[in-house]
């Protein structure tokens, strides 16, 4: 009886969070500390209208997305705000998690705004979040080791290049191997600048409609430059086990000389020549230029990612959390974000900011690329898609031409439900 | 204590029951056995039998968690789907793997921990009781975490200290390939894990009778025919129990797994499948089955230890 007691009462406790009525939820993935800063001054801005509190979520996207889903399920009421990685919107918003954005809350919201950052916040047509800050990834080479190669950087650099680069002068190459969400980021990158597109015509309602791209020339194509990087004996020693900070760490080390990667790699090399752990002279060894090209004749397709606001179906206080959401996203926030924890804005404004182009000196890059960024696969899906991808396409030093047929066909029936992932 | 009349010869005798109804006494003790028990039964059902009849009912089902409309009664398809995939026999034979490995060489290396603990000095066996037991101690995500750092190819210093061996580089890549990530993951969980067979172990060591040991002496017998002859067949009940303990814990291996490889180069677990198919597919129909055949794999092993080794959990505890 009194296990049943306590067990009750422990329950009766979990339940009784509610907040006062204009207490607002903000669940956030793990940063350096500046949505919480900003959720500080958009409490303030409000008068009292509304103050938020900061939830923190898992540190890895697929984790944060899994505690999200589950609560939303539950119709949790707690959740008002939540940042969300872009890939897993069209989930949240075909379950009608998503509170339906104001239209003139969409209008202000995605004014300004880069092209990647609006198609990676909406569904079927729709603005169903609000942009908040927009990741793309660069290439990024060392200076010294261009010369000796002696590359072009003011011109568009293919993989190719890079490879025959790296294998004349001795260096590394680092790309991420590993089997996790960052091989699909590559590998929709690799796709989308082939000209192709892991999903080519969409299906909302029904799984088995979704047609795929991945038997196209563009994938095959894909598949070839994957397995080139990973077989070209200028990958890193783990490289099927290689994320970004493997590859970042690799850049930093002797035998650094191209990587592809998000922006933090710049902030954290300074940090490193702070501390002492790295040499002085590296960051002037640092240069950067757009994702590199698969064709020569063909744009480039960068990585796009970042975070967008969502706001909870089940929030009792949506009006305040939109309100709330147009604050945290404008352009002062951004910039600060940008700024301090090194997460790029969304707005195309924040890029002329002086401030921003003191610290981040690549932002007229990062801006370009977001404009040219193509999104992962928007699907409700997507869980099942990437992760069919990742089975299939690792490691990549075994991606061959018949790769994308065996994942078109493993997703298939995953999502007919006639194979476990 | 008092009921404990029958000589000791006759305890080994099948007592038969009165032919028929029972006894006054015999009533009280079984209301009162109930009325002492109820309450942790009670809660065992509202904690495990609910839960598990939930995850069988779901089983039966083609149900997503994000579209909860279209969930619909499939009868036995999910466990057709999951029997037939490759994946799933691929799963169950890492598992199997891992079990048997780690379980086999915890055993005896925590036989001879036991062994150490039990003939150490008095003054020392406390803190040498409390050094064996810190692995133990250590949460598994945080075991895995600092074997994973260890093996690490950036991090680690592992590649570094064991250069000298033959296979083992400076570049080695302990997660790149199944047969080393599996062995990194064995390690760690041996590491983890041995302290508790030892100490399971050490209460059967403390169970043999010392008059045994020192009449086997009094006759001559070595240290080795004391050991096969004297202390083994006194502890097998200790023995079995931390045996099938252990395969329960080994086979449900998920922590390691999550962390070390994600489940890549073929090292998924079965717990890890389940997890994939209910936490990251939120395909609740299809995840449950395979928590399931899960759990019918771990009742199947308890009752195989059970009647197949004949041991008698109740003996553990020392009442014979």
């Amino acid at each position: 009886m009194a296990g049943a007691f306590v067990l009750a009462s422990t329950l009766t406790a979990c339940g009784g969070e509610g907040g006062g009525a204009n207490v607002l939820n903000w669940y956030i993935n793990p940063d350096s500390g500046g949505q919480a800063e900003i959720a500080a001054r958009c409490s303030e801005q409000s008068n009292g209208a509304y103050t938020i509190t900061v939830s923190q979520l898992p540190r890895d996207s697929p984790a944060q997305r899994e505690q999200l889903v589950r609560r939303l399920a539950a119709n949790d009421s707690s959740i008002d705000l939540m940042s969300l990685d872009p890939p897993y919107i069209p989930e949240f918003a075909q379950a009608g998690f998503l509170a339906p954005v104001p239209d003139d809350v969409a209008e202000r919201t995605s004014e300004d705004v880069v092209q990647s950052a609006i198609d990676g916040a909406t569904w079927d047509d729709e603005l169903v979040t609000i942009p908040f800050w927009a990741n793309t990834q660069l290439l990024w080479y060392r200076n010294s080791v261009v010369e000796a190669a002696g590359l072009d950087m003011s011109q568009p650099v293919t993989w190719d290049q890079l490879i025959q680069a790296a294998q004349d002068q001795d260096v590394i190459l680092s790309a991420q191997g590993r089997r996790s969400e960052s091989l699909v980021v590559w590998l929709n990158a690799l796709i989308e600048s082939a000209g192709g597109s892991i999903i080519q015509e969409n299906s909302p309602e029904d799984p088995t409609g979704i047609e795929f791209g991945l038997t196209t020339e563009a994938a095959d194509r894909a598949a070839e430059v994957m397995n080139a990087v990973a077989t070209s004996g200028v990958v890193g020693p783990a490289f099927s086990t290689s994320s970004e900070d493997t590859s970042a760490t690799e850049f930093e080390g002797e035998q650094g000389g191209f990587q592809v990667n998000w922006p933090f790699v710049w902030p954290r090399a300074l940090a490193g020549v702070e501390a002492g752990t790295l040499d002085e002279s590296l960051p002037d060894d640092i240069g950067w230029a757009l994702y590199p090209r698969v064709n020569e004749d063909e744009e480039t397709a960068p990585p796009y990612g970042g975070i967008n606001i969502g706001i909870g179906a089940f929030s009792e206080n949506v009006d305040a959390a939109f309100e709330a959401a147009e604050c945290i996203v404008s352009e002062e926030n951004q910039a600060y974000y940008f700024i301090t924890n090194g997460n790029p804005a969304s707005k195309a404004s924040v890029y002329d900011d002086p401030e921003v182009l003191e610290v981040f000196p690549m932002a007229d890059t990062i801006r370009e690329s977001l404009e040219l960024a193509a999104p992962r696969p928007q699907t409700p899906y997507y869980s099942e898609v990437s992760g069919a991808l990742q089975r299939e396409y690792h490691p990549p030093s075994s991606v061959g031409p018949q790769t994308g047929e065996q994942a078109q066909a493993l997703i298939e029936a995953v999502l007919a439900g006639e194979q476990l992932l | 204590m008092t009921q404990t009349t029958l000589p000791p010869t006759e305890k080994t005798q099948p007592v038969s029951a009165p032919a028929r109804g029972l006894s006054d006494r015999s009533r009280a003790e079984r209301r009162l056995g109930w009325l002492l028990a109820g309450p942790a039964f009670l809660v065992m059902l509202l904690v495990t039998a609910y839960p598990i009849l939930q995850a069988v009912y779901y089983s039966l089902f083609n149900y997503r968690l994000t579209d909860p409309e279209n969930r619909s009664f499939t009868g036995l398809s999910n466990y057709a789907v999951v029997l037939t995939d490759g994946l799933w026999w691929q799963s169950l034979w890492v598992t199997v793997v891992i079990t048997v490995v780690t379980v086999a060489v915890e055993l005896v290396l925590g036989f001879a921990l036991a062994l150490v603990m039990a003939k150490a000095l008095s003054a020392i066996r406390p803190a040498l009781r409390a050094a064996i037991l810190i692995p133990y101690a250590v949460i598994t995500v945080v075991s895995a975490f600092a074997w994973a750092f260890a093996f690490d190819i950036d991090t680690g210093f592992v590649n570094n200290w064991f250069a000298w061996l033959p296979g083992v580089s400076e570049t080695t890549d302990w997660f790149g390939g199944q047969w080393s990530s599996i062995a990194v993951v064995c390690l760690a969980e041996i590491w983890k894990t041995t302290p508790f067979i030892s100490l399971l172990l050490l209460a059967g060591l403390a169970q043999v009778p010392e008059v045994l040991q020192e009449a086997a002496k009094v006759d001559g017998a070595t240290w080795w025919q004391r050991m096969r002859r004297v202390t083994l067949p006194n502890m097998k009940a200790a023995i079995m129990v931390a045996l099938l303990f252990r395969t329960l814990d080994a086979f449900r291996i998920f922590d390691a797994i999550f962390i070390m490889t994600a489940g890549a180069n073929n090292t998924e677990t079965v717990s890890f499948l389940a997890y994939r198919q209910t936490i990251a597919r939120v395909e609740i129909g299809l995840g449950s089955a395979v928590s399931v055949l899960l759990f019918l794999s771990v009742v199947l092993i308890a009752f195989s230890f059970i009647k197949g080794f004949r041991v008698d959990l109740s003996q553990a505890r020392g009442d014979k």
